[in-house]
């Protein structure tokens, strides 16, 4: 009983981290219509920033998760100018190339910078230590990344379905000539949402550094990782993200727990079968 | 709409004899290549031939992804199926060079029959990531079965016969090097049929749009899957030779990264036509050798950068951009006369 509570505990937290980062991506391919594989970068880019603020020069917890957010985005605003912009409404094949290109570059550029080991963020210390939540001892930081993770849903959901905002977005998914036509500046909708797709990468790259490790190595990684969550939950929406995160995280955990020999093999067998079931993901719309 | 349908089928085949003359003229050329290559980096065989394997498996995803339209990120699996298959065949005592290639071709088509009826379930993403997901289970599948694939140590002493008895694979590489450049044309000179053939161009009428191939009367899905048949032999055969030539098969050969690392050197070279497979596999394996030996640590930024550049300038890739130089050389031409 008490492994089956500790292997759900870790599945939920280590779920609801894979969701703070594949939404982000979810949005750019459900919206914009960008595979963007480098969004592991940008994680990795948030991750080096906050060890380095928290490590090196000694601030706290929450300051390292700030600066890393704000750092990212303004990193990822020339990119998205100057490379991003030109792949809207390319080939699949093409955004890959160029994604990949993004990544690779990005991986050379850390490894220069940061060297080629192991960065951890450390923890303060009310996240560090047990909390007693009845039933069971559960470290602070599982508790932490599980309220994150909805959190980051109730806000998304509450600025997709009940703000201006979110309806102007849900305009611009839906017919972006229609709504540029209508008045909504489509440019300046691409330019925000881009912007929080990133903005909750850093996010995610961050928090969930206990479960993904910063490393050179992450963005490829787990470029896959991420890619296979948000085609499973079906690109763009929020719900199929939250089961896919949830559900590939526990088969993930479980086979980690009771067969680790195995490897990935559970993760992608499930992914195979999910795939044939669901061609389009959990709650993909139909192209 | 229908005088533009004509006038680029007529674009995209040319007519008789030119075509003919010009596939002759680009063969002499892959063998020139070859031998100038050959001739010029002797110390450098073992890469060369390596370069013709990934060659082969380049080729076989632009059968698929290029005239079919159907994008994988998983094409090593097949690559891979022929090398364990060739590398399980030689260690238990079948070591005739041909009949391993044979050998492993036959092991790519089935799996290339296999990973054809998972993929073409799924469209677009699902598909891709469908891909993706074979890849790893062959990865890990590999990699539990240590007792046949040597697991992550890999499977070592392949000791391979002489070819006819003849020519023995030496410490140079020589030998192993003409057999694969040899197996590379004989490949290209059969899939230049092939894509000709009706079926190639039932391919390419499935990639632009199924929908109006089905209301013809013709299957897809058949269609699709005995492109990857074929396009699983082609893979394999490219998996055998790295196995011949190596004497080794490691982990890698079914890895994630070597199937992404063809697809990208395919849309540099260009989708859709067999010459950019081989030049995008070329270019990208030369630049990658070229640029990890100046500087270890930055090759990863370089390549980088060169996808970037190719995406920015040109997005049909290499073959793509030769294509508007073409196009604008006769514009030109004509604007002349």
């Amino acid at each position: 009983m008490q492994t089956v509570l500790s292997i759900a505990i870790d599945a939920f937290a280590y779920g609801m981290a894979l969701f703070i980062i594949c939404i982000g991506l979810s949005l750019t391919m459900g919206l914009m219509r960008v595979v963007n594989l480098a969004h592991g970068a940008f994680a990795m880019i948030a991750g080096y920033i906050a060890s380095y603020a928290a490590r090196d020069l000694g601030m706290g917890y929450a300051v390292a998760i700030f600066l890393a957010i704000i750092g990212t985005v303004i990193i990822s605003i020339p990119l998205e100018r100057l490379l991003y912009r030109r792949i809207y409404g390319s080939p699949e094949l093409t955004q890959v190339l160029m994604t990949i290109g993004i990544t690779l570059c990005v991986i050379g550029i850390t490894n220069y910078f940061f060297g080629p080991t192991l960065k951890t963020i450390p923890l303060p210390g009310s996240l560090s230590q047990p909390i007693d939540v009845g039933f069971k001892t559960i470290a602070a930081h599982r508790l932490f990344v599980m309220a994150c993770g909805v959190v980051v849903a109730g806000g998304l959901w509450f600025l997709i379905e009940k703000t201006d905002f979110g309806i102007k977005l849900r305009a611009t998914v839906d017919n972006a000539a229609m709504a540029d036509a209508l008045g909504v500046r489509t440019q300046v909708v691409y330019a925000v949402s881009f912007a929080i797709a990133i903005g909750l990468a850093a996010l995610g790259g961050v928090v969930g550094a206990e479960f993904l490790p910063i490393e050179p190595y992450y963005a490829l990684r787990y470029m896959v990782t991420f890619l296979v969550v948000v085609s499973v939950g079906g690109a763009g929406s929020i719900p199929g993200a939250v089961v896919a995160c949830l559900l590939l995280g526990a088969v993930d955990t479980t086979g980690r727990y009771l067969m680790p020999e195995f490897g990935n093999f559970f993760f992608y067998a499930a992914v195979i079968a999910i795939v044939c079931v669901f061609p389009r993901g959990f709650f993909g719309r139909a192209q | 709409m229908q005088v533009v349908a004509q006038s680029q089928r007529v674009a995209a085949a040319p007519s008789g004899t030119g075509r003919w003359l010009r596939d002759v003229i680009g063969i002499v050329l892959i063998i020139a290549a070859g031998m100038a290559g050959y001739f010029l980096f002797p110390d450098n065989l073992a890469l060369l031939t390596r370069v013709i394997a990934v060659a082969l498996l380049v080729l076989s995803i632009d059968l698929i992804t290029g005239y079919c339209g159907v994008a994988t990120l998983g094409q090593a699996s097949l690559f891979g199926a022929g090398a364990y298959a060739a590398g399980i065949a030689c260690v238990n005592g079948v070591t005739e060079p041909v009949t391993l290639i044979v050998i492993g071709a036959f092991a790519g088509a089935v799996a290339g029959l296999l990973m054809g009826t998972i993929m073409l379930r799924a469209h677009g993403l699902a598909q891709l990531v469908l891909s993706i997901a074979i890849v790893q289970l062959f990865h890990e599948a590999a990699n539990k079965a240590s007792a046949y694939t040597g697991g992550s140590d890999g499977l070592a002493g392949l000791m391979v016969s002489p070819l006819f008895g003849m020519f023995e694979f030496d410490l140079w590489g020589r030998t192993a090097y003409l057999f694969g450049l040899t197996l590379l044309i004989l490949v290209f000179i059969v899939l230049k049929f092939v894509v000709s053939s009706p079926f190639g161009m039932l391919c390419r009428g499935i990639k632009q749009d199924p929908i109006r191939i089905r209301a013809m009367g013709s299957f897809v899905f058949p269609v699709l899957l005995k492109m990857f048949v074929i396009s699983g032999a082609v893979a394999g055969m490219g998996g055998a030779l790295a196995a011949i030539s190596t004497q080794v098969v490691g982990l890698d050969s079914v890895s994630f990264e070597l199937s992404a690392n063809a697809l990208v050197m395919l849309v540099l070279g260009g989708l859709g036509t067999l010459y950019g497979a081989l030049v995008g596999t070329v270019i990208f394996m030369g630049f990658e050798h070229i640029v990890s030996a100046i500087n270890p640590f930055h090759w990863m930024t370089m390549v980088g950068a060169l996808l970037i550049a190719v995406v920015l300038a040109a997005p049909g890739g290499l073959s793509g951009l030769l294509d508007r130089f073409s196009a604008s050389g006769k514009r030109a031409k004509r604007g002349k006369a």
